[in-house]
């Protein structure tokens, strides 16, 4: 009986840090889609590759592109500026990415900014997922 | 005779003490692991946060001020975005602050402020004196090495840096 409650309990405590964690790609690309006033189907793979790989002016007279520091192909462990691996972007090699909100905000926050110098638009950020969440 | 007996008895007494005085642990060095190892740190946001990029780099390394100045200013941190949310800046920079090199709890913290100016507040641990000097007998070109990246990059060369270890024998400079 005690083991049973516990097991129980046990169970119920996994299921209340699963339910804290239940960001997915899709529910991002859907949050991202109702943001932008778009259904989801509108959401574009390929301009979510092509906003990865445009060149922007840098610094020191180089460009700057998402795949600077996570390289061309996002399955692939990337490389911050100091030189400390990255783990790859891409769900498919890496299933930890995109599944919390807050951690998602925070990097196109920065990256955005330092990639485009502006915000990424609530499309431009579901249009990105649903690229990343395609590469196999 | 009664002389020599003495003197030897003198000898012998000063001789256990001295042995005793260095063979036994100072508890100051071994409090931080020994040697020139860090204090042992754990903290969430500090270690999540910060290594997202490089090391968490230890809060010994630099003086209260400095880490003032380096959380006053993530928006532009070494020319990247690196802001947080307040409630964890202030976190952060709280643990910092306690753990600092001017904090008096670590042996390589007071290492460095005793060739740190108190009025200083380097953004960057490679300027401070006891860094340079740690590592003048590293040639210049190693730096610059496509497998270092840049002095900030301490795990490229202290293979065991994420852990806190420092030492010299676990230093391969590569190629």
């Amino acid at each position: 009986m005690i083991k049973r409650l516990f097991c129980g309990a046990v169970a119920a405590l996994g299921m209340v840090s699963a339910a804290s964690a239940a960001d997915t790609p899709a529910s991002l690309m859907a949050h991202y889609a109702q943001a932008a006033g778009i259904p989801v189907a509108a959401l574009s793979a390929a301009r979510g590759a092509a906003l990865y790989r445009a060149e922007h002016p840098g610094r020191n007279a180089q460009t700057a592109s998402c795949a600077s520091c996570h390289t061309a192909n996002p399955q692939q462990p990337g490389r911050s500026r100091v030189g400390k691996r990255i783990e790859p972007l891409a769900p498919a090699a890496n299933p930890e990415r995109f599944t919390d909100a807050a951690k998602v905000e925070k990097w196109f926050r920065r990256n955005c900014g330092d990639v485009l110098q502006r915000e990424c638009s609530a499309r431009e950020k579901g249009d990105f997922i649903a690229w990343l969440s395609q590469v196999q | 005779m009664n002389y020599l007996l003495r003197g030897i008895g003198v000898l012998a007494a000063v001789g256990t003490f001295s042995l005793l005085a260095f063979s036994l642990p100072s508890g100051e060095a071994h409090g931080d692991g020994g040697g020139d190892a860090l204090p042992r740190l754990t903290h969430k946001a500090w270690q999540q946060e910060c290594a997202s990029c490089h090391i968490a780099y230890a809060p010994a390394f630099l003086p209260k001020a400095s880490w003032q100045r380096v959380m006053g200013g993530l928006g532009q941190h070494f020319g990247e975005d690196a802001s947080l949310d307040p409630a964890t800046q202030a976190d952060i920079l709280r643990f910092l602050e306690i753990n600092a090199a001017d904090a008096g709890s670590s042996r390589i913290g007071r290492k460095v402020m005793q060739r740190m100016d108190a009025q200083d507040a380097p953004l960057r641990i490679t300027e401070s004196r006891w860094f340079v000097r740690k590592h003048d007998e590293v040639p210049r070109a190693a730096w610059s090495r496509k497998s270092v990246g840049s002095a900030a990059n301490c795990a490229a060369c202290h293979r065991q840096a994420e852990q806190g270890v420092f030492d010299d024998d676990s230093v391969r400079i590569p190629k």
